[in-house]
């Protein structure tokens, strides 16, 4: 799960990290009494979004008292931002954070991940802030210093310390620099993040602050840290793939119009790239779990269903634990209780698939079973193009 | 032999009692494996269709000599069993459960290696060899055949499409892994490729990959350099957006890196024969053999 930068930084404040002040606003208004009680001589108003690069998609604006604030912030809430990241929809930002702009003396890179490869949490920190940690690593990987933190020991504070020293030779700095390192850390560790990240962590004068923070949730840990759910933000989500999160299932919107649904995510994915190697275009990737009930597949049906760029359903199939005949009865009672006769083409495969085909063949309604996945894909296309 | 598991070993299944613990025990057992002991805290005494349950694994394993464990716990508490057949003295640890919290499954995997054991896994379908007929998982064992080709997966569903297609394309199957869908899992392609190395019963491998971190990558540079056995590789989710979970905890796209892409070319450089077309991978990997 995701967190706005405003609930990032409202997370690393409560752990002792310094931020600058401000406050979110949900009007024009708003922003403009926000601004004015700041009482600094420039403001910055931030778009919040899940998502990166707002500030070349002009989410982000900096702004004096004698600028008109109230529309900048009209400009950008209420209407859909789109960066880099969101794809061409954007996302909506019904958020602004109102900001003291604070002057900018040193930029540094400060993020905590689990690592992949070693089962380890890492901490990188960078003398050059405010780039994205992978243009980094691609650029200039030198300047990143790298901490594996002990499972067994977890952060000692001499590493924090020893890593706080290369980021500055100023005592005072690094002790501020040692202290927020551990905090980000602790975060990570404590709520279960997949990521920690404040980029860039800014050298102000005298005051070291989180100028941008993104703090990612694990969903696989969420049901740890329920009191996170009121910072669930679903109008950032696509609202099908919220509604099949709420069912169980995965479900990631694409462009195309053909509907697939899969049993297995690995399968899943292979099953779109088939598709594409063939020349069409799939409209979703759906995993129904290597597990599925009825009521699971029924569920899926319904979400391919309820997209009206979908032209025809493409089902692949390959029974372990599903059986053949459950995922049959599913689809086959999904389509009746919708009455939508979008054509089905289906290939199914392992447990009950004698079964499995006859509840198909005995519905009456237009599905087609085919044996041989090439053939299926190509006729899935076949049959989308002509629709 | 086999690599990690084969006809001697003895499997405890921890979860026995829940749903999917006893009908994949059961399971198991009728494909062949010596599924000798079950535990559940509280139903020792019980028994699974003649499968005795234990209340502890070190109970399990003093009483029947048990040496690989399959875990079938809600991924809310499934680190502490695995801990559990750790310190049992078990070292050959299957998790099944999917969901599992990444720092847990980090937690349990230090310890796991400390002691010298591998983790299978979590959010894998498990192990099987057919020569040895000897199934630690979910995989449906009749469309395993048994032959000289080693299979090591991230997925599941998209295992069982390979091997079948290997098993009609008349390739066998020496061992077939499931390393598991999430971010941190245990044994990595670069371990179990060189348990191959090793294997006087495997004379090629085939991957299956996808999306997400660089296990492929780092895969490709072992091949290169250190394995001298022919590899064909299948790497599912070209098409899938950067960003976006895919199904597999694991399978996302992160800042640019761990594309599909990325780990064909990876691979291609190193050697490895990559297919392409998914419906393809049975007789491409006859071909190479041949």
């Amino acid at each position: 799960m995701n967190l706005h930068e405003y609930q990032a930084k409202e997370l690393l404040a409560s752990r002792g990290v310094p931020i600058p002040r401000g406050s979110i606003c949900y009007t024009p208004l708003e922003a403009l009494v926000a601004a004015r009680r700041l009482g600094t001589e420039k403001v910055v108003l931030k778009a919040q979004v899940h998502s990166g690069g707002r500030g070349k998609a002009g989410g982000v604006a900096l702004l004096t008292m004698n600028d008109d604030i109230r529309s900048a912030a009209a400009d950008i809430l209420g209407k859909r931002l789109v960066t880099n990241q969101t794809g061409p929809d954007g996302k909506p930002v019904s958020a602004l954070l109102v900001e003291e702009a604070v002057p900018i003396d040193r930029e540094i890179y400060l993020g905590v991940v689990l690592e992949r490869t070693t089962g380890q949490v890492t901490i990188m920190a960078s003398p050059e802030g405010g780039m994205e940690i992978e243009k980094l690593a691609r650029e200039a990987p030198e300047s990143i210093f790298t901490l594996r933190v002990s499972p067994l020991r977890g952060l000692v504070s001499y590493q924090a310390r020893d890593m706080a020293y290369l980021l500055s030779d100023h005592h005072v700095l690094a002790a501020e620099l040692a202290k927020i390192i551990t905090a980000l850390y602790e975060v990570l560790v404590d709520y279960d993040c997949s990521l920690a990240e404040i980029n860039p962590l800014v050298v102000s004068g005298d005051k070291v602050l989180a100028l941008d923070a993104k703090v990612n949730l694990d969903d696989n840990a969420l049901f740890r840290h329920p009191e996170f759910e009121r910072w669930r933000d679903r109008s950032q989500e696509d609202m099908l793939e919220l509604a099949a999160h709420k069912d169980g299932l995965s479900y990631v919107k694409l462009d195309g119009n053909i509907g697939c649904m899969v049993n297995g995510a690995g399968l899943a994915m292979a099953t779109l790239d088939l598709i594409s190697l063939h020349g069409g275009a799939p409209a979703n990737f759906l995993d129904v779990g290597g597990g599925a009930s009825e009521q699971a597949v029924m569920d899926a049906m319904n979400i391919l269903l309820d997209d009206e760029r979908v032209k025809v359903v493409f089902i692949n199939v390959f029974g372990g634990i599903l059986r053949c005949d459950v995922l049959a009865q599913g689809v086959v009672t999904a389509l009746e209780t919708r009455h939508i006769h979008l054509p089905v083409i289906a290939r199914i495969e392992g447990t009950n698939i004698e079964q499995g085909r006859t509840i198909f063949r005995e519905s009456g309604l237009p599905i087609e079973l085919i044996s041989s996945l090439d053939d299926a894909a190509k006729l899935v296309i076949k049959k989308a193009a002509s629709v | 032999m086999a690599i990690l598991v084969n006809k001697q070993s003895r499997v405890v299944c921890q979860g026995i009692t829940g749903r999917n613990g006893t009908f994949h025990s059961l399971a198991c057992r009728d494909y062949g494996t010596n599924m000798v002991a079950g535990v559940t805290p509280g139903k020792e005494g019980h028994s699974v269709e003649g499968i005795p349950v234990f209340n502890s694994v070190w109970k399990a394993v003093r009483e029947t000599g048990a040496d690989v464990s399959i875990i079938f716990i809600p991924a809310a508490h499934a680190r502490e069993p695995i801990l559990e057949a750790v310190d049992a003295g078990i070292r050959v640890i299957v998790c099944i459960t999917e969901g599992i919290p990444p720092l847990d499954t980090a937690s349990a995997l230090y310890t796991v290696r400390q002691e010298g054991g591998y983790l299978i896994g979590p959010n894998t379908p498990g192990i099987i060899s057919p020569p040895e007929k000897c199934k630690v998982g979910l995989m449906p064992g009749y469309i395993h055949t048994p032959g000289r080709v080693g299979v090591i997966s991230r997925s599941g569903t998209l295992t069982y499409e390979v091997v079948d297609q290997l098993t009609k394309n008349g390739v066998g199957q020496s061992t077939c892994l499931g390393l598991g869908g999430d971010p941190v899992v245990g044994l990595s392609f670069i371990d179990v490729l060189k348990m191959f190395q090793d294997d006087p019963e495997t004379d090629a491998v085939v991957l299956i990959g996808e999306i997400g971190g660089s296990a492929e990558e780092h895969a490709a540079e072992f091949i290169k350099t250190e394995f001298s056995k022919p590899v064909a590789a299948y790497i599912a989710g070209r098409l899938a957006p950067p960003g976006k979970r895919m199904g597999h905890a694991g399978a996302i796209i992160d800042g640019g890196t761990g594309t599909a892409h990325g780990k064909i070319q990876a691979l291609t450089d190193a050697g490895v024969t990559v297919i392409e077309n998914l419906t393809q991978v049975g007789s491409a990997v006859k071909a190479m053999l041949q």
